[in-house]
C-alpha cells in the first residue's frame, strides 16, 4: 500500500470544528430521532404501542416513496416542487380510469406514465430552456394541480376496486402494504445510488457539474432521468394514496412537497447537491412522521404543527449551509 | 521633468520566494511608462503593492511627496492612483452613468440625482472622444466600450496615476487605435500612465520610457527611443534556460491526433498534428486561444468548423464523452472547478470516467474499483492516508495526479495537459514531468499548454505558438529559443502557414 501519509498533524482549530460539525450532521439525525421517540414515549401512553408505530410508518409511506425520487433530484443540485401535484394527478387519473371500467393494470400504467411524462417535461424545460429547477417545478406544481382539478371537474372520484385497495389498505404478515412499498422503494434507491454507474453520475454532477461533464457524463440526459424518476415515484405514491383513501381527490398530495423536501434535507442531503445518503433520508422521513403523530397524540393545535414543521425545515437548511461554508473554508 | 510617483526599496516576499526585490523606480508626471517582463517577473506584485491590494514588506510609495503605502485600494484611489485590470469591474446591469459614479453617487436632497450623473458621464465620455450613452446598461456594450467606461470612471475621479494591465488584450484592431488616442489625451492632461503589455509593438508606439523586470528585480529603465525590440527581449529573458527536464527516449510513431481548421469565436482555423511518443507544447500569451483550442479538441466547447482526426479516422466529437471514447483525456487548467470532485473520495474520482470499464456488470464492483484506485495510487505515487480520503483534502500535486489517474484508467492515448503544474510545489512538479515523459515514452501523444517558459522549452519535443487564436509559428526542438517564442507569441514575427 502506498499509504504514505502526508505529514498529517493532529486536526486542530478550524479543522477539528469542521470534523465535529460533519460528524454531527452524519449522526445527529439519528440522535434527534431517538430523542423525539423518548420524549413522546414519556409524554404519551399510546405512542410506543405497535399499533401506533405501524400507524406512523403508514402515515409516512407516501412522503417516504417520494423522498427517494427527490433525493436523486437534490443530489444533482436541483429541486422538484411539483411532486405534490403529480400525486394528485396520478390519483385522479387512476381513479377515473378504474371508475370508467378500465382494468386496474391499465389505470395504474396510465398514472405512472403521467408521472414519467411530468418528469420529462420538467427535465425538458430545465435542460432546453435553461430555466432554474426551482422556477420550473414551481410552475409545474400549479399547472398539474390545475390538471388534477380538471380531470374530475373539481370533484373526487369514488369506486376504487378491491385489487387496488390492497395497495393502500392491505397487510402482509401484519405489516401495512404501503410500508412495504416504501421500504422497497428506499432499498431500490439505495442500491441505485451506491452501486450503479447512474448513482455515481448523480453524485458527480451534483458535486461539480463541469468536472462531471469533462469526465464524460451526459449531464442533460442525466437530468432527464432524475426528474423522470422523481415524477414516476410521485405518481406511484399518488396511486398508493388514492388506494388508501378509497378515492381520487383533486386536492390529493397538496402541500406534500414541503414535507418531502424537509425530510430529505433533514436526512442530510445537501441542497447544494453532491452530498447525502438515503439512510439519512429514511431517518428524516421518520422524524417527520414521529413529529406529526406525537403532536396529534399530545393534542397540539394543527396550526402550531405547521409552525414546528416549517421551523424544522429551516433548521435543517441552516445546518446544511453551515457545513457547506465550513467545507469551503478549507 | 518632475516625478509624480516614486517607489523606494519596495519589497515583498512570500514563503520561499522573493516576489519583488528592493529597488528604486520613479514615474514622471505625464509620461506613458511601460512595464515589461515575463510571467512571474513581478509586474503584478508591483502593481498590487502600489495600489495597496497587497501589503508590502518594506519600502515606500511616494505620490507627489506623500507616502501612500499602507492604504488599501480605496485609499490609494481616493488619492489619485487607479488601476484597470484585464477583468473589468463593471456592474453589468447598471447603466454606464451608475457605474461611473458607483459608490459616490451625486445626490440632491438625499435622493440620487440621476440627471446630473448622466450629464457628467456624457461630458467625460465625450471628452474621451466617444458617444456611448450614459443610460446604456454596461452589459450591452462591446468589450472596447466597457473599457472606455472603466477609463471614464478613473477620469471622473481626477486620477493622477493610471495603471493599465494588458489593456489591448481583449480589443479589436480598431478599438486598439481608439485606445491609443485616449491614452494620448490623458497624457496631454498630465496623467501618468503605467502601461503593462506583452506586445512590444505597443511599447514602442505608445510609451515614453520602459522598465524591464526579471525575477522580481529591476533590469533597466530606458527611454524607448534608446532601445530596440531585440534588446528588450534579451533583457526580459536574461538567462539561459536550465535543463532539468526528463529527456525523451521514445521513437516518435504514427500521428495519433490531427486537428484540422478548428474554429470557434476565439480560435481561427488552428491545425496541428501530434505523434505517438511526442509532447507538443502549445505556447502563447494569455488570451491567445490555447485553452480554447484544447477544449475544442476535447469537445468541451462547440466548434464552428474543423475536424479532429484520431488514428487516421475522423472522430465525431460533439461532447467530452465522445472525446473520451475516442481515447482523449483533458487535464484542465482549473483543477478544483473542472478536474476533480472535491467532496468525493480518491477512489470515486479515480474511477469516475471509467465506471463501465472497471465494473462492466449492472452493479458497481466496489472491490474492483478499490483495486484499480490502489494500483493507480501506487503507480502515480499519490500520497493519501486512505483511498476514502476526500480529494478536497489532498495537496494540489496529488489532486493533479488524481485527475491524471482518471485518464490512465480510460486508457487515453492522447492527453491534453492545460497548465499541468500551476499551483503545484516544486517536488510534485518534477514528478508530474517524469510522469508525462513516461506516458509519452510508452506511446501516448501529449499536448501541453504552458505559460512557463522553462517548462515549455524543457518538456516539449515541438512547440506550436498561438497568437490571437491563430497559429503564429511552429518550432522544432533544434529551433527552440525563448526569444523566438516570445516574438511569435507577441505578434512581432509571423511564420508562414504550418502544414
Amino acid at each position: 500500500m502506498s499509504t504514505e501519509t502526508t505529514a498529517g498533524p493532529v486536526p486542530q482549530g478550524g479543522d477539528r470544528r469542521r470534523a465535529i460539525v460533519a460528524r454531527l450532521a452524519q449522526y445527529g439525525i439519528y440522535f434527534a430521532l431517538l430523542i423525539l421517540v423518548v420524549f413522546f414515549t414519556i409524554s404519551s401512553d399510546v405512542f410506543l404501542s405497535s399499533a401506533n408505530l405501524l400507524n406512523v410508518l403508514r402515515q409516512v409511506s407516501i412522503i417516504g416513496i417520494c423522498a427517494v425520487g427527490l433525493t436523486f433530484v437534490l443530489l444533482t443540485g436541483g429541486i422538484d416542487l411539483s411532486v405534490g401535484s403529480v400525486i394528485g394527478v396520478a390519483g385522479m387519473t387512476c381513479a377515473t380510469l378504474t371508475a370508467a371500467g378500465f382494468p386496474v393494470v391499465v389505470a395504474v400504467a396510465a398514472a405512472l406514465a403521467f408521472g414519467l411524462l411530468a418528469g420529462l417535461i420538467a427535465g425538458f424545460i430545465i435542460n432546453e430552456a435553461g430555466i432554474p429547477p426551482l422556477i420550473t417545478t414551481l410552475g409545474l406544481m400549479t399547472t398539474f394541480r390545475g390538471v388534477s382539478y380538471i380531470i374530475g371537474g373539481g370533484l373526487p372520484v369514488y369506486g376504487v376496486p378491491d385489487t387496488l385497495k390492497f395497495l393502500g389498505q392491505g397487510y402482509v404478515f401484519g405489516i401495512p402494504v404501503p410500508v412495504i412499498l416504501m421500504a422497497a422503494t428506499l432499498a431500490f434507491g439505495h442500491i441505485v445510488l451506491t452501486h450503479t454507474r447512474f448513482g455515481r453520475e448523480v453524485y458527480g454532477v451534483g458535486g461539480n457539474e463541469e468536472a462531471a461533464r469533462l469526465s464524460g457524463v451526459n449531464v442533460k440526459w442525466l437530468k432527464y432521468k432524475v426528474y423522470a424518476l422523481s415524477g414516476t415515484l410521485a405518481a406511484f405514491a399518488g396511486i398508493v394514496l388514492m388506494a388508501r383513501v378509497n378515492s381520487g381527490q383533486p386536492k390529493g398530495g397538496e402541500g406534500y412537497e414541503l414535507d418531502i423536501i424537509t425530510a430529505v434535507v433533514l436526512g442530510g442531503v445537501s441542497i447544494f447537491g453532491g452530498v447525502g445518503r438515503l439512510t439519512g433520508v429514511l431517518a428524516g422521513v421518520l422524524i417527520m412522521g414521529v413529529l406529526a403523530n406525537g403532536m396529534i397524540l399530545l393534542n397540539i393545535n394543527e396550526y402550531v404543527q405547521w409552525v414546528v414543521k416549517g421551523s424544522v425545515l429551516l433548521a435543517a437548511v441552516a445546518l446544511d449551509q453551515l457545513i457547506n461554508r465550513q467545507g469551503k473554508s478549507g | 521633468m518632475t516625478s509624480i510617483l516614486e517607489l523606494k526599496q519596495l519589497s515583498k516576499s512570500y514563503p520561499g520566494v522573493a516576489a519583488l526585490k528592493p529597488f528604486d523606480l520613479s514615474f514622471r508626471k505625464g509620461e506613458v511608462h511601460a512595464l515589461l517582463g515575463e510571467n512571474g517577473a513581478g509586474k503584478s506584485t508591483l502593481i498590487k503593492l502600489i495600489t495597496g491590494a497587497v501589503r508590502a514588506d518594506a519600502g515606500a510609495v511616494i505620490l507627489d511627496g506623500e507616502d501612500v503605502l499602507g492604504h488599501d485600494p480605496a485609499g490609494t484611489l481616493s488619492r489619485g492612483i487607479a488601476a484597470i485590470y484585464q477583468e473589468f469591474s463593471l456592474f453589468p446591469d447598471l447603466t454606464v452613468a451608475e457605474n461611473v459614479f458607483f459608490g459616490r453617487q451625486i445626490t440632491k436632497g438625499g435622493m440620487i440625482d440621476r440627471r446630473a450623473m448622466e450629464e457628467e458621464t456624457a461630458r467625460i465620455l465625450k471628452d474621451l472622444g466617444t458617444d456611448i450613452s450614459p443610460r446604456a446598461p454596461a452589459r450591452s456594450l462591446s468589450v472596447g466600450h466597457q473599457q472606455l467606461v472603466e477609463l471614464a470612471k478613473s477620469v471622473s475621479r481626477n486620477i493622477r496615476v493610471l495603471i493599465m494591465d494588458e489593456p489591448t488584450a481583449p480589443l479589436t484592431n480598431r478599438e486598439v487605435g481608439f485606445l491609443y488616442k485616449v491614452v494620448a489625451k490623458l497624457k496631454a492632461r498630465g496623467v501618468t500612465i503605467i502601461y503593462i503589455s506583452h506586445r512590444l509593438k505597443e511599447v514602442f508606439d505608445l510609451c515614453d520610457r520602459v522598465t524591464v523586470l526579471r525575477d522580481g528585480d529591476l533590469v533597466s529603465t530606458v527611454d524607448t527611443a534608446d532601445t530596440t525590440e531585440a534588446e528588450l527581449v534579451r533583457q526580459m529573458v536574461g538567462r539561459e534556460v536550465i535543463h532539468d527536464h526528463p529527456v525523451s527516449t521514445a521513437q516518435q510513431g504514427e500521428v495519433l491526433l490531427e486537428a484540422r481548421g478548428l474554429s470557434s469565436p476565439k480560435v481561427h482555423g488552428v491545425s496541428f498534428k501530434v505523434r505517438a511518443g511526442e509532447i507538443l507544447g502549445l505556447a502563447g500569451l494569455v488570451g491567445a486561444g490555447r485553452t480554447e483550442t484544447a477544449r475544442l479538441v476535447f469537445g468541451a466547447d462547440k466548434r464552428d468548423a474543423g475536424e479532429v482526426i484520431v488514428d487516421g479516422k475522423v472522430a465525431q466529437i460533439r461532447s467530452p464523452r465522445d472525446a473520451i471514447a475516442a481515447g482523449i483525456g483533458l487535464i484542465p487548467e482549473d483543477r478544483k472547478s473542472q478536474g476533480v470532485l472535491l467532496n468525493q473520495s480518491v477512489t470515486f474520482n479515480a474511477v469516475f470516467a471509467a465506471l463501465s470499464r472497471v465494473s462492466p456488470g449492472l452493479l458497481a464492483d466496489a472491490r474492483a474499483e478499490r483495486a484499480a484506485a490502489q494500483k493507480l495510487c501506487d503507480q502515480l505515487r499519490i500520497k493519501t492516508p486512505t483511498l476514502e480520503q476526500l480529494v478536497g483534502r489532498l495537496s494540489g500535486g496529488n489532486q493533479q495526479k488524481v485527475v491524471l489517474a482518471k485518464w490512465l484508467l480510460t486508457e487515453s492515448r492522447v492527453l491534453i495537459f492545460d497548465e499541468p503544474t500551476r499551483g503545484i510545489d516544486v517536488g510534485a512538479k518534477e514528478e508530474i514531468y517524469a510522469l508525462m515523459r513516461r506516458l509519452s515514452d510508452r506511446g501516448a501523444a501529449i499536448i501541453m499548454i504552458s505559460s512557463e517558459m522553462p517548462e515549455l522549452l524543457g518538456m516539449s519535443d515541438r512547440i506550436l505558438v498561438l497568437a490571437e487564436g491563430r497559429v503564429a509559428g511552429e518550432l522544432s526542438k533544434d529551433e527552440f529559443d525563448q526569444e523566438r517564442v516570445l516574438r511569435l507569441a507577441s505578434g512581432l514575427e509571423m511564420m508562414g502557414e504550418t502544414a
